[in-house]
């Protein structure tokens, strides 16, 4: 059963943006998820004279009927890599991703560990492996609670 | 007792995990300065050597370094989105026009343009002087530009002479050309 919720769930993480990739976009989804080359911010949130020639040149490509990754692709090619909002998946700009992915089955791992130790150890200081009293004193603490019984 | 190799281990692979990311780290930005650029060079008074170029035109084919030998050139980086390259765009045609004889060329650099404007752009300002594209910014970023319109003077000989920042002027092109050996 898990097999198969982790096969699902690749499967969706694969083919979510090669999907996104080829459908038309519209106008604020892409101003969203491209750089302003000279102000560093989303094209949403600029008004920098270049950022309003990719919006026109966004708003063209849409009414051409281009896919997202057509207009991606465009863009890329006038403007440069810096448009894009999401690092590269090749080269030295893969580690963005990889990186992540690591840190959290490193930390997913290292979790595991502490925790099988720490239940290891608590299995061996459970009571049922305690050495048992010394007779005299668990006489003496008996002894001890009836009194303190009403 | 397992528990002890195991944290050595553990610890071991952070420590080699931490250095592995620094290092990277080093080399990315290393890699990033690189060397010194044109700007830098003329800043200090230098003569740096024009970087090679060989470049798409706007009205096809390519530009390369070997046609711009034993010229006089004025580099400018420019964009159809940017409003002062609009002031200059007239002065540096013009400039072109009557001293290609004297063998000086302009070359305009469009940077961070989209081509159809650009060339709608050449258009309007009746632009003639060779117009080539640097999609990659890799030109930019050896001469060490930091914005449109930015002009290097290159004198004969190949060097880098002079560095307008800004649109240039009647004044400061006369100047520029004057370094490169136009009087």
């Amino acid at each position: 059963m898990m097999r198969v919720l982790v096969i699902l769930a690749a499967a969706v993480a694969l083919v979510s943006p090669a999907a996104a990739s080829q459908r038309h976009p519209t106008q604020h989804e892409l101003e969203s998820e491209l750089i302003c080359p000279t102000c560093h911010t989303t094209l949403d949130q600029s008004n920098a004279p270049v950022a309003q020639q990719m919006k026109a040149l966004i708003g063209q490509r849409i009414a051409a009927g281009d896919t997202k990754s057509q207009i991606e692709a465009r863009l890329v090619a006038e403007y440069g890599r810096s448009v894009l909002a999401k690092p590269d998946t090749k080269g030295f700009d893969l580690l963005a991703w990889v990186l992540p992915i690591a840190g959290v089955v490193a930390g997913g791992i290292a979790v595991g560990i502490a925790a099988w130790r720490w239940s290891s150890r608590r299995d061996a200081s459970s009571p049922a492996d305690a050495e048992p009293l010394d007779p005299e004193l668990e006489q003496l603490v008996d002894e001890e609670l009836r009194r303190l019984e009403p | 007792m397992p528990s002890a190799p195991l944290r050595l281990g553990a610890q071991g692979a952070a420590v080699a995990l931490v250095i592995g990311l620094l290092g990277l780290l080093v080399w990315k930005v290393s890699h990033q300065i690189g060397d010194e650029t044109v700007a830098a060079g003329v800043r200090k008074g230098d003569r740096p050597t024009a970087p090679a170029l060989d470049l798409e035109r706007l009205d096809g084919g390519r530009l390369e370094s070997a046609a711009l030998a034993g010229k006089v050139q004025v580099i400018n980086f420019w964009a159809s989105w940017c409003e002062p390259c609009r002031d200059e765009a007239p002065l540096l045609e013009q400039t072109w026009r009557s001293m290609r004889a004297r063998g000086v060329v302009v070359v305009g650099v469009d940077h961070q343009d989209a081509t159809q404007f650009a060339r709608e752009f050449a258009k309007r300002y009746r632009m003639t002087y060779p117009l080539v594209r640097d999609p990659d910014d890799k030109l930019y970023d050896k001469y060490g530009a930091t914005g449109v319109p930015e002009s290097f003077f290159v004198a004969r000989d190949g060097r880098v002479v002079a560095h307008v920042p800004g649109a240039v002027t009647p004044e400061t092109l006369a100047a520029g050309l004057e370094r490169a050996g136009i009087r």
